[in-house]
């Protein structure tokens, strides 16, 4: 294993995480329910009356952060090499994907494993593999 | 007071976000790139995330409604199944093949990515896809059941 230590951000990636953190435990601990992004999109699309709006507002913080980080200090470059093709593909898959396995990142692999749940720990450990397995497949053996 | 405070949990969580490198489709993969030159900051931004949350998940835990009054949502699945293994493993395809999950996702949406607008637009068919089949699962599990022989 080569480690890529020029890229490697250790201590942005750490504020980051806590950053997240403190969302996910304001959420619970305000609201009491699940910082899970796949999930609050996924209600949305079959709303019900009174579960619409606190949906909408925490998308909308999400979206509004770029504008806000962007006010006090350049955004870090963001770099998508996928192509249309592929990007509607991937989106795709994510989309079934999350809903399939209720959750994604946030809500298996933040909230969940913080709640110990063994549920999450089994997600969590199928998309990271599955992660791994596409970025070696697509890098490596098809040389994409 | 709920929304207003989901409004600054998602604007939270996205500074986070985009703090964390998580944002940068480019970085998402050099992280799931183990054979490559690996990069692995965002092992970092779990580990900071959960330390964080942990504690915060054992006092939900144990009350029955939030600090603001709301009802305490948590999830009480507790199945290990093929829905959750196999839904899990397509995402995690779909996330190694553009490097977005879908909080990032939203982020670069937010900050006008033409290609974010693609991917999020295929997500939600793809969450709307869900939705319509598991509505039909769900009414053809309720009719009676043709009889076979």
């Amino acid at each position: 294993m080569i480690i890529d230590w020029q890229n490697f951000t250790p201590w942005s990636s750490l504020a980051g995480g806590v950053l997240i953190g403190l969302a996910a435990a304001l959420f619970v601990l305000m609201n009491g329910r699940i910082a899970g992004i796949s999930g609050v999109l996924g209600g949305l699309l079959q709303p019900r009356a009174g579960d619409i709006v606190w949906r909408l507002a925490f998308v909308a913080g999400i979206l509004l952060a770029p504008t806000l980080y962007g006010a006090v200090t350049a955004l870090p470059a963001s770099t998508i090499e996928a192509d249309y093709p592929v990007l509607i593909a991937a989106g795709l898959l994510v989309g079934v994907g999350t809903r399939f396995g209720s959750g994604c990142t946030s809500g298996h692999g933040v909230c969940g494993l913080s709640r110990l749940s063994p549920r999450s720990l089994v997600a969590t450990m199928s998309f990271m593999a599955a992660g791994f397995a596409t970025v070696f497949v697509t890098r490596h053996l098809l040389g994409a | 007071m709920t929304n207003l405070a989901s409004f600054v949990c998602g604007l939270i969580f996205g500074l986070g976000l985009i703090l964390a490198g998580m944002a940068n489709p480019a970085k998402v993969l050099a992280f799931l790139d183990l054979a490559g030159k690996w990069d692995p900051s965002l092992a970092l931004v779990m580990g900071g995330a959960i330390a964080v949350a942990t504690g915060a998940f054992a006092v939900a835990g144990k009350r029955a409604r939030s600090i603001l009054g709301a009802p305490m949502q948590l999830p009480t699945a507790r199945d290990i199944d093929k829905r959750l293994v196999l839904g899990s493993v397509a995402f995690g395809m779909g996330w190694g093949l553009a490097g977005f999950c879908p909080g990032p996702a939203l982020v670069a949406l937010g900050a006008g990515l033409p290609k974010a607008v693609v991917f999020v637009g295929a997500m939600l068919v793809g969450m709307l896809g869900y939705e319509l089949v598991n509505r039909a699962l769900a009414d053809a599990a309720q009719r009676p059941q043709p009889r076979t022989h």
